[in-house]
Formats: C-alpha cells, sequence, structure tokens
C-alpha cells in the first residue's frame, strides 16, 4: 500500500516491563548503527538498557554469506538491566542467512520480521536453505511478519536521484523507522544523529530520513502489525545527567578523568587490535587535554613507549587484546622491576592465538596475573560493566601513581562494545590521585637521592623528576639493592626483593574495600564473579533471592590482591558458585588462595554467560 | 637552575660512581671516556640528559654516566626511549645499544625510530658479535664465521648497520672506530648536535670474543690506507700520504692515486653530507675493505621533521583551546534526572 494513505488499523496496545530486540544483516547492512541508535532512543527514554553487538571478524565477508552476518542485540526495560538478555523477543532478519544464523536465539511466540525481497533464491541458497522458510513452515512458532523491505525504500525513494545502492544501503533505517514505531520509540533522536551523520550531503540527508519516515508509516499504516508496545520509563536513578556509553569510550574518559585529577598528561602507546582499537581512536582525538597517542610499530613498542613516558613522569597506559598482551609480558616484568607506573589494558578476546577476534572471552585472568618470567606480581582490576570501565580505569590509575607499579586492567569485548546508561560524575567530586612525585633534592641525607627508598604506608619508592639536579639515577631489568638501587647479586637481597614485590600487591588490599556482598554474609550458595559476568550472576541470584533461596553474590572488582575479607566469606556458604567464561581461572586462583568447597561453571562460547543457565547451575547447588 | 651563569663541565662530571665492570681492553672503555668528553664540551647539564640502553655488554653504559639511565630490556631500547622523549622533549636522550641489540631482536624497533626521526642519539656499538652471551655470532659477523653457535662456520649473510639505517630514512649516519679518539670525538660532536635520529656505528673491539675483528682497520700502520675520512664540502683524499683519491665514475666509487694519469684532488668526489638524495649516502654505506676505504665520520646529516615536536605541535595547537573535562564527560547526547 501506499505510504500516503493514514487510515490507521485498529490495534491493540500491550505495555511490557522488559524487550530484547535483535538486529540482524550482512556487514554491511548498518546493523550496528540500527542497534545502537535505538540504543540511544531507548535511554532518552527512560528506559534502563545494556546491548551486545556481536559482529564477524570479517569486513565485508561476501553479501548474503552466513560468515557476514552482523547482529546487535539490545534489552530495554522499565526496571534495572544488567544483561542484554538471554531470550529474544523481536529478530529482525535481513536476509536469509541472518536468519539461520539468528533465529535460535528467537523466544517461542516471538516477534520476526525478515526482508522478504532478500529471499531470493540466490540468497536462500547461500544461508543453506534447500526450501524457503517463509514458506514451508518452518517458522510457525514465530509471529513472522514479512515485509518487502528493499522495495518498499526504493519506493520511499523513487523521485530521488539516488542509485540502486544508496538506495539499498538505507534500508537499515526502514527496519529501525518500524522498530521505533513497533515499541514507541521517538524519532527524533534518530532523526539528528541521521542529521550529524550526513552533515554536508543534503540528498543522502533527505533520503535517510524519508526511508526512516516511511518505515514508521509503514507500521502505522500496514495492516501487518495488530499490536504495538509500549515499555515505560525506569524509575530514575539518582539526580545527575546520564549518557549513554560503552565500555571503549568509558575506559578512555576514565584516563582522562584520572589525567585532569592527577595533573599529567596520558602518553597512551598501543598497536591497533580488535576489541581494543576503539580506545586509541577515541583517545587521538582528545589533544586538547595533552592526551599523546603513539601508535607503535608493534605491542612491545607500544608497552616499551609507555614505560618510558612513565619514567618521564608521564601517566602512561597501554592497550590491547590477548594476543597483544602475551607480547608484552617482558616489559610488564621491567615495569614491575623499575617500579613505575604503568596502566596496562587488556580488552579480552576469544582465543587461543587469533581466535575469535570480535567476540568476548574472559580467559587472559590468568595471563595478567601470572603471565610473566619469575616472580612478578602485578596488580588487575576488572570493570563490571561498560559504564563501570569508567570507574575500574580511574581505580586502576589511582592505585597504579600511588603504589608506583604496573596494573592491568581487564577488559572485554562485551564490555568493550556494549552500552549501558551511565550516570556521570561531577568533576569536582572525583577521588584524589596521589603519587610519591620528588622534584627537588633539598633535604636529601647525606647519601643524596635513594631510588628504591619506600614509603612505609604504600611501600611506593619516589618518582623522581627527570631534569631536577641531583636525582639523576640509573634503574633497568637488573635486580636492585633495596634503597640504593645499585645493580645487586646478593641472594638474600634477591630473597627480600622477590618478597617485598610480592608484599607490595598484597599491600594494595589495605587500601581497598572489602567484599561487597548482595544478600547475606552467609546461607547456602554463594556465587562469585568477576569481569562482565557480572550481569548475569547479579540477575541470576536476585531471582533465587526473590524465590527465597539462601543464595548471595560477590562480584570481584580486583583479582590481585583480592580484598581481604574473601576467605572468611567464602567459607560462610554451604558451597560456592564461581561462573566463568573460561575453564575456570578465577576458581584456581581461589583454590589456590583458600580452602573451601565450591563449583566452577564454565561456558566459553564468545557470549555473554545467560541467566538462565545460571539459574539452573544455582539451583542444582541447593539443598532440596 | 641559574640560566645567567653558564656551568662548564668537565668529562669526569659526567661519569657515575659505579665501577665499570667491562673486561679489560674491552673497546667500550674508550668510547665511554669519548662520550664524558664530549658531553663536557657540549655542556649541558647531567640532568637534562638521559641514557637509555637495550641489553648487550654495550648497554651497560648507563651506569657508568652521571646522567639520568635506564638500562632496559634486549632490543627495546628506541621504544623506550621514543615514549621517553615523546613526553619530555626537554631532556636530551641518547641511546646506547649493539650490533644484536639493535639489529636481531630490536631490528624492528630501530628502522621505526629512525623512519620517525625521533629526536634521538643512537650509538651502535659493533662488534659483530654477541659479547655478553658469550660469543655467538651477530647479524654484522662475517659469512662463515666461526663461533660457538656456528662451529661449521655461520651461513647467515651479515648487513651493515648504517646501509639498514639509510633503508629506514636515517637523517644522520656516522661511523667512527673506538680506537680512533679524534674522528669519534668529531662525531659524537656532530650527533650531539644533530635534530633528528643521529645514528652512529662505533666500530667496537671485543678482545674476548671476537678480538681483532677491526684490525685491519684499526691498526695504526695500515689505519690512513683502510679509513677514509668524510669531511662536509671536502674532495675524499686518503691514505698515509694523502696520495690517494675516490672518483665515482657514474655510481661506482674507484680509488685513483693522485698525480696518476693526470688527476688531481680537484677530480675527486666532493663530500655533500646535507645531500638530500640519500643515493650518494648509500653508496659511501656500502664502500667496504679492502677493495675500498671504508668511510668514517659523518656520511649523512639532512634536515626532516621530528616525530616527538609534530606530535607536542599537536597537543600544543589543540591546548590553546583546553579541553573541558565536564563537557567531555556529558558527551553530545545526555539526560537529565531531577
Ligand atoms: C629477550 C632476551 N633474549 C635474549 C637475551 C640474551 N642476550 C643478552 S645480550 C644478547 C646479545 C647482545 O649482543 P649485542 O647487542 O651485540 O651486545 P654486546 O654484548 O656485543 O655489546 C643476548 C642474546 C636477553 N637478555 N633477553
Ligand atoms: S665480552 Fe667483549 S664486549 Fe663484552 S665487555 Fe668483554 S670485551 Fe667488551
Ligand atoms: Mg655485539
Amino acid at each position: 500500500m501506499s505510504m500516503g494513505e493514514s487510515t490507521a488499523p485498529v490495534r491493540r496496545r500491550e505495555t511490557l516491563e522488559s524487550v530484547v530486540v535483535r538486529f540482524a544483516g550482512d556487514s554491511g547492512d548498518g546493523m550496528q548503527l540500527a542497534g545502537s541508535q535505538m540504543t540511544l532512543a531507548s535511554v532518552l527514554a527512560g528506559n534502563d538498557v545494556a546491548t551486545f553487538p556481536d559482529f564477524p571478524a570479517e569486513i565485508r565477508a561476501p553479501a548474503g554469506t552466513l560468515a557476514g552476518v552482523s547482529g546487535f542485540q539490545l534489552h530495554f526495560a522499565s526496571d534495572e538491566v544488567f544483561t542484554p538478555g538471554d531470550a529474544v523477543d523481536a529478530l529482525v532478519a535481513m536476509n536469509p542467512a541472518a536468519l539461520a544464523k539468528n533465529i535460535k536465539s528467537l523466544r517461542k511466540s516471538g516477534l520476526l520480521i525478515v526482508n522478504r525481497d532478500a529471499f531470493t533464491a540466490r540468497g536462500l541458497k547461500m544461508a543453506g536453505y534447500a526450501e524457503n522458510p517463509l514458506q514451508d513452515g518452518s517458522l510457525a512458532e514465530y509471529q513472522l511478519f514479512e515485509v518487502d523491505l528493499s522495495r518498499l525504500c526504493r519506493d520511499a525513494l523513487a523521485d530521488t536521484e539516488l542509485g540502486s545502492k544508496e538506495v539499498e544501503r538505507s534500508k537499515n533505517y526502514f527496519a529501525l523507522g518500524l522498530m521505533c514505531w513497533l515499541y514507541e520509540r521517538q524519532l527524533e533522536v534518530v532523526e539528528e544523529e541521521i542529521a550529524a551523520r550526513f552533515q554536508g550531503k543534503p540528498h543522502l540527508l533527505d533520503a535517510n530520513l524519508a526511508v526512516l519516515r516511511g518505515g514508521w508509516a509503514y507500521g502505522e499504516n500496514s495492516e501487518l502489525f495488530r499490536i504495538r508496545f509500549a515499555v515505560p520509563p525506569a524509575p530514575a536513578g539518582a539526580p545527575g545527567i546520564y549518557r549513554n556509553i560503552t565500555g571503549n569510550e568509558a575506559v578512555a574518559l576514565g584516563l582522562i578523568a584520572a589525567s585532569v585529577q592527577a595533573g599529567r598528561d596520558i602518553f597512551f602507546g598501543s598497536y591497533p587490535i580488535t576489541p581494543a582499537s576503539d580506545v586509541l581512536h577515541a583517545l587521538a582525538g582528545q589533544k586538547s587535554f595533552g592526551v599523546r597517542t603513539f601508535q607503535a610499530e608493534d605491542e612491545i613498542a607500544a608497552v616499551c613507549a609507555a614505560l618510558g613516558a612513565a619514567w618521564g613522569g608521564q601517566l602512561a597506559v597501554t592497550c590491547t587484546s590477548g594476543p597483544g598482551m602475551a607480547l608484552k609480558q617482558e616489559a610488564i616484568g621491567l615495569a614491575v622491576m623499575t617500579e613505575l607506573p604503568l596502566v596496562i589494558l587488556d580488552v579480552q578476546r576469544g582465543g587461543p592465538s587469533t581466535g575469535l577476534p570480535t567476540k568476548t572471552e574472559q580467559a587472559d585472568l590468568l595471563q595478567a596475573i601470572w603471565g610473566r618470567n619469575s616472580e612478578s606480581p602485578v596488580a588487575v582490576v576488572a570493570p563490571r560493566s561498560p559504564s563501570d570501565a569508567f570507574d575500574a580505569t580511574y581505580e586502576a590509575v589511582q592505585v597504579a601513581l600511588r603504589h608506583m607499579m604496573p596494573v592491568i586492567i581487564l577488559s572485554d569485548g562485551a564490555i568493550a562494545n556494549g552500552a549501558e546508561p551511565w550516570r556521570v560524575p561531577d568533576p569536582a567530586q572525583l577521588a584524589p590521585i596521589t603519587a610519591p612525585e620528588l622534584a627537588t633534592a633539598e633535604g636529601l641525607g647525606e647519601k643524596g637521592f635513594l631510588p628504591y627508598s619506600r614509603d612505609p604506608l604504600t611501600l611506593a619508592r619516589p618518582w623522581a623528576r627527570l631534569g631536577t639536579p641531583g636525582l639523576q639515577h640509573r634503574i633497568g631489568g637488573l635486580e636492585k639493592s633495596e634503597g640504593t638501587g645499585h645493580i645487586s647479586y646478593d641472594s638474600d637481597n634477591h630473597h627480600n626483593m622477590v618478597v617485598l614485590r610480592q608484599r607490595r600487591i598484597d599491600n594494595i588490599a589495605n587500601f581497598l574495600p572489602g567484599c561487597d556482598v548482595t544478600g547475606d554474609r552467609q546461607g547456602d550458595v554463594l556465587v562469585v564473579s568477576w569481569g562482565s559476568t557480572y550481569g548475569a550472576c547479579l540477575t541470576a541470584v536476585r531471582r533465587a533471592q526473590r524465590a527465597g533461596k539462601r543464595v548471595s553474590h560477590v562480584h570481584l572488582r580486583w583479582l590481585n590482591p583480592l580484598p581481604s575479607d574473601l576467605g572468611e566469606l567464602l567459607e560462610s556458604f554451604r558451597t560456592v558458585l564461581v561462573p566463568e567464561m573460561n575453564l575456570g581461572q578465577l576458581y584456581k586462583v581461589l583454590r589456590a588462595a583458600y580452602d573451601f568447597r565450591g563449583h566452577s561453571y564454565t561456558r566459553v562460547a564468545g557470549m555473554p554467560l545467560r541467566v538462565q543457565e545460571l539459574e539452573a547451575e544455582i539451583e542444582a547447588l541447593l539443598p532440596s | 637552575m641559574d640560566q645567567a651563569t653558564p656551568r662548564t663541565f668537565k668529562a669526569k662530571d659526567f661519569a657515575s660512581d659505579q665501577d665499570v665492570r667491562w673486561c679489560p681492553g674491552c673497546g667500550d672503555y674508550a668510547i665511554l671516556s669519548a662520550v664524558h668528553k664530549a658531553l663536557a664540551i657540549q655542556g649541558i647539564a647531567p640532568e637534562s640528559i638521559a641514557f637509555v640502553s637495550g641489553i648487550g655488554c654495550s648497554s651497560r653504559f648507563p651506569y657508568y654516566m652521571s646522567t639520568y639511565g635506564f638500562h632496559t630490556i634486549h632490543g627495546r631500547a628506541p621504544a623506550v626511549a621514543t615514549g621517553l622523549k615523546i613526553g619530555r622533549p626537554d631532556l636530551q636522550v641518547w641511546l646506547v645499544t649493539g650490533d644484536g641489540d639493535a639489529l636481531s631482536i630490536g631490528g624492528n624497533h630501530l628502522i621505526h625510530v629512525l623512519r620517525r626521526n625521533v629526536d634521538i642519539k643512537i650509538l651502535l656499538f659493533n662488534n659483530r658479535i654477541y659479547g655478553l652471551t658469550k660469543g655467538q655470532y651477530s647479524p654484522t659477523s662475517e659469512f662463515g664465521k666461526k663461533t660457538k653457535s656456528t662451529p661449521l662456520g655461520s651461513v647467515d649473510h651479515p648487513f651493515s648497520p648504517l646501509v639498514v639505517g639509510l633503508g629506514a630514512e636515517a637523517t644522520f649516519l656516522a661511523r667512527a672506530i673506538d680506537v680512533d679518539a679524534p674522528v669519534l670525538g668529531e662525531v659524537l660532536a656532530a650527533t650531539a648536535a644533530h635534530q633528528g635520529s643521529a645514528y652512529v656505528e662505533i666500530l667496537q673491539n671485543c678482545n674476548i670474543f671476537n678480538d681483532g675483528a677491526w684490525d685491519t682497520l684499526s691498526a695504526k700502520e695500515s689505519r690512513a690506507d683502510a679509513l677514509l675520512h668524510l669531511r662536509h664540502g671536502q674532495p675524499m683524499v686518503f691514505g698515509r700520504a694523502r696520495d690517494k683519491g675516490i672518483v665515482l665514475r657514474g655510481l661506482r666509487p674507484e680509488v685513483v692515486t693522485l698525480g696518476e694519469g693526470g688527476l688531481s684532488e680537484a677530480d675527486c668526489w666532493v663530500h655533500d653530507a646535507h645531500d638530500p638524495d640519500p643515493t650518494r649516502a648509500f653508496i659511501l654505506a656500502r664502500m667496504w675493505a679492502p677493495a675500498l676505504p671504508v668511510p668514517v665520520g659523518v656520511l649523512r646529516a639532512v634536515q626532516r621533521p621530528c616525530y616527538d615536536a609534530a606530535v607536542n605541535a599537536q597537543v600544543a595547537t589543540a591546548r590553546a583551546t583546553p579541553g573541558d573535562l565536564h563537557k567531555l564527560l556529558v558527551g553530545r547526547k545526555n539526560w537529565t534526572v531531577s
């Protein structure tokens, strides 16, 4: 039907508390864009959200193939949201391959919106369909909506000069317009985004706006949809300014906030790698904050340059993912030895080796804690969600500077690319960041400057300002004498220094809060999580608690050192469940540190853990 | 520091109180003392200088300097020095490395620091051997060399540090030999003065694992005939009696005897260290004994913007309007809950 008519059909309006939608299409179909703009529309509608972008490693696998399918999942609700959602309520499939790859995620009787135009013989064949699933009844358990998306876009743009390629490329906005209509999201937000995107290209701007509105009008006018959904705003959070943020953006902002607070410019050494590169991109544009980004020749150079900058007094940071992390380890050992502050961000991805570059995993924990030669302990912190990456990063800088040491931040692909609302902190309220800076030789004793003397509380050595007369010193990877820092091959000194370097890590726990427990501090099951599994674990535990079960949750922000009251907590439960996206790495760490009974739950699928599977695990551990 | 009263320095002002631990007779001693002298002449205070090194006998160098010093890890000193220089352009940064450190494990970093033209002074001690690990062949060891790891002779083709440097677009290339203090002093002075990566190959004798590697070049009797001391703007004349010269025939250098066949100094190739075209520098870098004298002195010294200065210029321009943290944090799209 034409879009001019406006005799809206009679339809039902249903109010939902929580909805999970997923856009799926070719890598070139703009699904990430559609998904992130619907996210923005949802947060501005007052919903809490969590997202899960799921895209292939290939930039543009051949169109229509299974390998090229890119997806974006969005969970929005009128309650707090901690995960991108287990089962999808509405799936948009732009072609047969997208359908084949994503149909499993759609719940029974979920909404399935497909672009019928793409279900050609060729398209079906590429997706591996022998029969057309739109016709063979195989989709009977879903609510199927067949939309001639490509044709409708052509119609909407009939009187423009646009070539067929450009018309085809705009169909993500048609799907987005339709979804915004279906879930009552305002188009204004998206329109502003389109305006920003196509600034200076009026013909594309107009075309994409027309298609977006066409999608909305199609929902409104066609007979296809007998129902429309409302998801009311979530209860207002604490007062303040909010924005939507991804984990990689939050890391970049956390670094800049820490840099401003510490009064030290950022030196950021990095070598591009998925899914960490966006942090480099974000910081490269922040030179007005004094950020110096250095795209090095490899990861080793990136960390070494950062260490050189740390010696020179900068806030030094390096950023990578698993394979690059492996390359950096020798230099991190040098940072341990020279006791220089350095922040190392590892955005974990699927492995081993090149593994699954665009998928998430948390299997670098042991590499972070123990991945260097000899006794070379390093502090490790992990954000639990995209917005929390701001705080975790800020804390990493605090610890690195206060204690004069390298600190590893373990983010992951889900946090890096996932997004959620974030209450923006007031710069005036940021926690202090201190460093043992020394910028004068006045008042030094007769022995002169002792680069390896230390503060009794923080165990940090002084951070001498290079260029200061009288503070010249030599550092390096050879073993040091405590105090003077001179090279020492003395066996007692070596033993003492090895023990001291471990004590420096253990000592951090004295500056950190104890365990933050959701639920009672004793009971039947304690769920212990770290990193991005936070949301799924918390949600599963809350459901069990609502069902009256004696289940609690503790999420570990610092993995090295562990909170000082953790051992006691572990012993206060009948059993402990440690769910992880690896083969039980935290579990091994805990077992080595404490005497407790517990279970490791592991799934290494390149996907966030699902709440349902965790509920089942908890259930199985409860006394019957 | 009081700018009004310039300080003067003696060589010993640049020496640290640490015992030097190289083998007696090692060529590194002569280089160390030449550097102390050159820095005293230069007149920049020890606290304004940083020495960075990798790993190897040569890389112990920073411990023997009264400047700031960082003995890093094997091969990575160029990267450490780059980070330091970007953050602290006010410091004069020197880098000391060996033929293994710079050209094997650190080859990648070396070419990139030269390509970027980071304002760092790089001294590569070439003893054609791995000294610290007790005598394995290195990337500059001659083909067929018998060492502990090549009992039947090495089948690795060596390369020349300076040719590699030129391939990496180095703006300053020089060579000196440990025992020839005047040339070494002259080269170090030019190195100190160059803006950008100044890359120096210092032929150094390891008397323990590769003794005599440079004998034909360094022996007092043969030195004048084996080495060609380059001076910018001067014809290339050499030999004990200064009776030999280099004539460039097309792209081929040739040794001629002055006075024979009507040839005089005026026919010799005149050294132009500032030639922006690297072709002639490449010819010089490849000249090698015994067919040709080995050039020492400054082969090439051209100007190109430095990476560190360019990075800091971008930051300075952007900082003219300093970043506003609140504005950055709240972003383009946000909403308020009251
Ligand atoms: C990662 C690493 N690999 C190997 C070594 C062992 N190693 C130390 S010095 C060296 C070679 C040094 O040779 P060169 O750079 O020529 O220095 P020289 O001792 O000759 O001055 C090697 C292989 C090391 N320290 N670190
Ligand atoms: S081993 Fe060779 S290079 Fe090393 S200190 Fe001894 S003589 Fe010098
Ligand atoms: Mg050597």
